[in-house]
């Protein structure tokens, strides 16, 4: 290679990078920004999100209602706006639930080995078989169709995932001589695992936890689609993804397209994020 | 031998059908250093992690400081006493520290476990072991990763010594470094026990550096001793059909390399 070609690459490497970067604060802005919403969103709402007036069924964007009317004639932003919440909020709740179980299953699987890693496993591999979707409809007949059922459904669906993905990297773990070491200076099997084996492995749990925060929330849209999870008439992208197929058919997507494209974005830039931040530990 | 600070009997362990130990004694008196030698699979880490309570004896009792250790601890207290009277420096200087942790973590870590010194107190007990391992304030605030394996290796050992242990099990310690460092760290090794007196178990499959280390030397071969004696004299004058072998396979003084389907004189290498 001429010493211009290796100018030139060691150049475009750098712009990577730096282009790289840009896309992780892009996608950290738009992130920060949901939650932002998500917090605050009824307080930003510039009208009810449930007033409904018939008289402005489906109507287009007109002054102090930038995106319209659905087919309710509720204003669309802030139904967006106030949707932030329940849509940040159950994934969040997913993941928080489906990482707390996968990792405390897994480090246990490592630590034990031996009958408690091959139950644990077991186990696993039982509530692997059930597509998430199937415990949403089970967990909506058991206590009602609810964000919180569809959230514990799809925790206890994504937890196998999760268990399985990080047992293999916490018995490599496990299996280093550091861990033996702080056995043998008498530290205890909980402080060994919070202080050396998870920080260890928390690397490939966060980027763990990015995919399920995509995942889920597609999924709780998904469900809520069917009617499973957030009921109408509350604001939630997933519902407004439902609520709007009425106005696709007759050619008022605004409601369907908006949430869709916000579920979209968020998921995106989540998964981008986490994309980055397992490289960049790498 | 004054009351052994160490001392093993008919240690046993059975991997399923495998007997990879078979009743091994052995005793170690208070600042001794025992070696034990033999080829790879001999049983040698196995009785390494029986000693420091890491694998569980299918038979046989260990007792340090006069204390059976042959179960398992019950409970915090004997679980760290049991830190305070024997430590562990494994072969491997890369996975033996946490990438994560400074030296000065690692050791901060062992000292409040151990003591209940405060801040000041086990930042000064660092740098003093740091000062008797030979690294200096920029190493013990270094990542692992930054650290040479001989720099590691003293880490390992300043981490072994932080609990003030009687006991020191070293297995291959020095197998993965370079021969200038190893003799550092073996220089390291007589020094410090020099001056705290704490007894050795040195583990290696390298005679010339048991020679430096151990007074007193045990040859295994398929989980049994087979020799046993005066370091001295089980290398240079050894009984057992096996110790000469190990010896004779040994490259010594004018020992040439020879390469692999070259013409020899002296038949099969
Ligand atoms: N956890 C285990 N499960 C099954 N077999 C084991 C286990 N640990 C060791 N062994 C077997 O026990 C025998 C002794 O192993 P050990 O590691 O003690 O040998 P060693 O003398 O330390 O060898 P090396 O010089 O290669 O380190 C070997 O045959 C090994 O395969
Ligand atoms: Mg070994």
């Amino acid at each position: 290679m001429s010493a211009d070609a290796v100018v030139r690459t060691a150049r475009s490497r750098r712009a990577r990078l730096a282009a790289g970067d840009v896309v992780a604060w892009i996608c950290g802005g738009i992130i920060a920004l949901a939650v932002l919403v998500a917090i605050l969103g009824p307080l930003l709402a510039p009208h009810d999100p449930n007033a409904a007036d018939l008289n402005d069924q489906f109507v287009g964007p007109v002054a102090g209602h930038p995106l319209g009317f659905d087919a309710q004639g509720r204003d669309l932003l802030s139904r967006l706006l106030a949707g932030a919440r329940t849509s940040m909020l159950g994934p969040t709740a997913v993941v928080v639930l489906a990482m707390a179980a996968g990792v405390l299953a897994a480090v246990t699987a490592a630590w034990r080995g031996g009958w408690v890693d091959a139950a644990l496993g077991t186990v696993m591999d039982v509530l692997f078989s059930f597509p998430g979707i199937l415990l949403a409809i089970l967990a909506s007949a058991v206590f009602g169709p609810s964000l919180w059922a569809a959230v514990i459904a799809l925790s206890i669906a994504y937890t196998p995932y999760v268990a399985r993905v990080l047992r293999s990297a916490a018995v490599r773990e496990r299996a280093q001589e550091y861990i033996a070491a702080a056995e043998v200076q008498g530290a205890s099997a909980v402080a060994i695992c919070a202080r050396h084996l998870v920080p260890n492995v928390a690397p490939l749990i966060v980027a763990q936890a990015t995919l399920l925060f995509g995942y889920a929330m597609v999924d709780l849209a998904a469900i809520s689609f069917l009617g499973l999870g957030v009921q109408p008439p509350q604001a939630d992208w997933g519902v407004m993804v439902s609520t709007g197929k009425a106005g696709v058919l007759q050619g008022y997507p605004a409601e369907s397209l908006a949430a869709g494209l916000c579920i979209v974005v968020v998921v995106v830039a989540v998964n981008l994020l986490g994309e980055r931040l397992g490289e960049r530990r790498r | 031998m004054a009351e052994p600070v160490l001392e093993a009997r008919g240690l046993r362990k059975v991997y399923g059908d495998h007997v990879a130990v078979d009743g091994v004694d052995l005793a170690l008196a208070p600042g001794g250093s025992l070696g034990i030698v033999g080829e790879s699979g001999s049983g040698k880490t196995t009785v390494a992690r029986m000693i420091v309570g890491l694998t569980r004896p299918t038979a046989g009792t260990i007792a340090v400081c006069g204390r059976d250790r042959s179960q398992p601890a019950r409970g915090t207290a004997e679980r760290r006493r049991r830190a305070r009277e024997v430590q562990i420096v494994f072969q491997n200087p890369y996975a033996s520290l946490d990438p994560r942790r400074s030296p000065a973590d690692a050791l901060d870590e062992v000292l409040r476990l151990h003591t209940d010194a405060g801040a000041d107190e086990r930042r000064a007990r660092i740098a003093e072991l740091g000062e008797l391992v030979g690294l200096d304030e920029r190493m013990l605030r270094a990542r692992p990763r930054a650290l040479s394996g001989g720099q590691r290796q003293r880490v390992a050992i300043a981490r072994a010594l932080a609990a003030q242990p009687r006991v020191i099990v070293l297995d291959e310690a020095v197998a993965a470094l370079d021969v200038s460092i190893q003799a550092q760290i073996l220089n390291l090794l007589a020094d410090v026990r020099a001056r705290i007196g704490v007894a050795y178990v040195f583990i290696s499959h390298d005679l010339a550096v048991v020679r430096q280390i151990a007074d007193e030397t045990l040859v295994m071969q398929r989980g049994r001793v087979v020799e046993r004696g005066p370091t001295e004299q089980v290398l240079d004058d050894p009984r057992d059909p096996y110790t000469r072998l190990l010896r004779a396979s040994v490259p010594g003084p004018g020992w040439r390399p020879v390469r692999r389907g070259a013409p020899t004189t002296g038949g099969a290498t």
